[in-house]
């Protein structure tokens, strides 16, 4: 698809079993060669030829956008791994277990340099199933870290009871229905969960659907196959602070008064948006409209051709912290071509 | 004198292959000497190479008429004289060196993360921590001292003293950093695509914005007088006539190409610049009316540039001005030797 390094970015909790997922992909018999780039030379040791310690420095940026941060550290980290192109195939960075993903991915969308070699492949977060559900309820790090995630590893399984497991996956579920969600011990995952997704390529973004009809990891035989319609009978949890919204148009919206509402939502209420996806139908235009944001960042292009078997629409998802629902939706509605009766 | 060379100085041009990205390109002692990313260092008239850094990579370098530095991926810092001898001067363990700098004394700084050492010309190592990672660093010009920029702002440590650095305050993101020859200007790169400026003696801040890139590459003119900036699709040129610096003065654009300028570097006797673009191609303009001459020819204009980008990853002139040696991040290298010129009739 294109010759930019992929960027694989790991998060988690202290002790969720990062490292322990770390090590589970590089020590797999896949032939890739990674550089991987760790924040504390390790009480477990990582096996890999090229380790890179960085110190997660986190710089505003000077562009009157006050939550516009990157990790300097990494711009560095990444130019200077380029003098050694053909030496990896992917990049791997572990963040600490208190960090916030979003600098990171940021850094992926502001520096141009960073853009020009290399590409964020999806935020992958490891969650502890035994203790995740007090974490979100006292590290904010914590709810960060679901909330922007692209797949989850839901790991250590085997500590808990099913109940037990219930419970957490619906709080995850409650910030966050998006992810593509693997329930482990040891971190058992086959390495096409986590590598490859492509999460932030605009090109893949084809359905914005909720993901709980999603896969499980059966590590006692691991042959990662997916096994759809599970009926988890997940109980609804309502997370206070943080939750996702998603809005839909049937049918399609005017672009003139679309641009400057996304843009007018990105400015007010970015600190508070962590991610935001959209597929849309512009009046008069072929093609679908999508976009993503992290934060107050949006990046949106014109992809494909509507489909003639597809029935035209929008949708839009949000998930942040303490977001105003009716708002957001009243706004949005209101760029619709077809006005609702009223 | 430009027009005599009739437009293009490609013939006088002889290619090298280097087979990696050029970090540097010197000539100590008259030596053209290469300094590539894959660790080696190579003698370009005679072709020999010396591996210094085994199985690692060259992150940084910086060069004068006497000896190359260069700082490794393996946390080593080494020097290499024209008479192709190397001594490691330092040893950073389990760390990348981010930036080296050089004094004509002898003297070596280099950087790894946020700490800093100076090592002076009889070997004795002072060490300290910047506040965050220390990308850009310079000896001044007067006094043993080293500027070193950083997250909000550059420190001037006086290596020698147990005093606390002087801080030049800007908020944001500092990367490279240079000095005007005289030492009254510190000049850094940000990550918002712009320059910022200090007057040391007085602290007065200057901005200097419009760059659709970082700059990543500066080089003061033979008097003192003109700064050449790499990172827009020309090479700006900012007026250091005066005791205010650029100071409220637009700065020249000259060679105004489809492509961002990745180095620049001017003629140490003329106010000549080499100019390299990030598609190959290298101009030498005449600052006075911006005349240009072709010294290399590099992608065509829509041409799709190839997996190893030609970006001038180098450029530099050897002490009389009489040879230009560039380098590319593809591994391509070559020197021009300028052909002798008629006398006028």
């Amino acid at each position: 698809m294109s010759d930019k390094i992929p960027v694989t970015v790991l998060t988690g909790y202290l002790g969720a079993g990062k490292t322990t997922l770390l090590n589970r992909i590089l020590s797999e018999e896949h032939g890739y060669k990674f550089a991987v780039i760790v924040n504390e030379f390790g009480e477990i040791g990582i096996d890999n030829d090229l380790v890179v310690g960085a110190d997660e420095e986190v710089f505003e940026m000077n562009n009157g956008c006050i939550c516009c941060t990157v990790r300097g550290d990494l711009i560095r980290i990444i130019e200077g791994l380029m003098k050694r192109k053909g030496k990896f195939d992917a990049i791997i960075v572990e963040t600490t277990g208190l960090a916030d993903p979003a600098p990171v991915a940021q850094t992926f969308f502001v520096d141009q340099e960073v853009q020009d070699t290399a590409r964020l492949d999806a935020v992958v977060t490891v969650a502890d199933a035994k203790w995740l559900s007090a974490r979100l309820k006292d590290a904010p790090e914590a709810k960060n870290q679901i909330a922007f995630a692209d797949v989850i590893i839901l790991n250590k399984q085997d500590l808990v009871t099913p109940e037990e497991l219930r419970e957490v996956e619906a709080r995850i579920r409650a910030i966050n229905p998006y992810a593509t969600l693997h329930k482990t011990t040891k971190c058992q995952v086959p390495l096409d969960a986590v590598l490859g997704k492509n999460a932030f390529d605009l090109d893949r973004i084809l359905e914005i659907e909720p993901a709980f009809l999603e896969t499980d990891d059966h590590d006692h035989h691991d042959h990662g196959h997916d096994h759809h319609g599970h009926d988890h009978g997940l109980k609804h949890f309502h997370d206070e602070e943080m939750q996702s919204v998603a809005i839909q148009i049937d049918g399609d919206v005017d672009p003139n008064r679309f641009m400057p509402w996304i843009n007018l939502i990105a400015q007010r209420e970015g600190p508070k948006i962590l991610r935001s996806k959209g597929i849309l139908a512009f009046k008069d235009e072929p093609k679908r409209f999508v976009f993503q944001g992290v934060h107050m960042i949006l990046d949106g292009d014109l992809q494909r051709d509507w489909r003639e078997d597809e029935k035209r629409g929008c949708k839009l998802v949000f998930i942040g912290r303490e977001l105003n629902e009716a708002d957001l939706r009243s706004g949005f509605l209101a760029c619709a071509v077809n006005q609702p009766q009223s | 004198m430009m027009e005599e060379y009739d437009g293009s100085l490609t013939p006088f041009v002889k290619t090298v292959a280097a087979g990696s990205e050029t970090i540097v390109a010197a000539f100590p002692a008259d030596t053209p000497i290469l300094a590539l990313s894959d660790g080696s260092f190579l003698f370009v008239e005679t072709g020999e190479r010396v591996q210094a850094f085994p199985e690692a990579a060259i992150l940084c370098a910086r060069a004068n008429a006497k000896r190359i530095v260069a700082g490794g991926d393996n946390g080593k810092i080494i020097e290499i004289t024209p008479d192709g001898r190397t001594t490691t001067l330092g040893e950073e363990p389990g760390k990348w060196i981010d930036a080296v700098a050089i004094r004509e004394d002898g003297a070596t700084a280099w950087s790894a993360g946020k700490q800093l050492r100076a090592r002076d010309n009889k070997g004795a190592v002072r060490s300290w921590a910047a506040p965050s990672s220390a990308r850009g660093l310079a000896f001044l010009p007067k006094g043993y001292r080293l500027a070193a920029s950083h997250y909000n702002g550059v420190s001037l440590w006086f290596p020698n003293l147990d005093a606390a650095p002087d801080v030049l305050k800007w908020p944001g993101s500092h990367l490279d950093l240079t000095l005007s020859p005289d030492g009254n200007f510190c000049i850094t790169a940000m990550q918002e695509n712009a320059l910022h400026g200090w007057r040391i003696a007085d602290k007065k801040d200057m901005r200097m914005t419009g760059y659709p890139a970082k700059t990543r590459s500066f080089s003061f003119s033979h008097d003192g007088q003109w700064m050449a900036t790499s990172g827009a699709e020309a090479c700006v040129v900012w007026p250091f006539q005066t005791k205010d610096g650029p100071m409220g003065k637009p700065p020249r654009e000259c060679g105004v190409r489809p492509a961002k300028v990745s180095q620049v570097a001017f003629h140490p006797r003329a106010l000549v610049l080499a100019v390299g673009y990030e598609d190959g191609w290298i101009l030498m303009i005449r600052l006075d009316d911006g005349a240009e001459l072709l010294v290399r020819k590099g992608l065509d204009e829509g041409e799709t540039p190839p997996r190893d980008k030609p970006i001038v990853s180098a450029l530099a002139w050897d002490e009389n001005g009489r040879r230009l040696m560039y380098g590319l991040q593809d591994g391509e290298a070559g020197v021009l030797t300028l052909p002798p010129v008629p006398p006028r009739r």
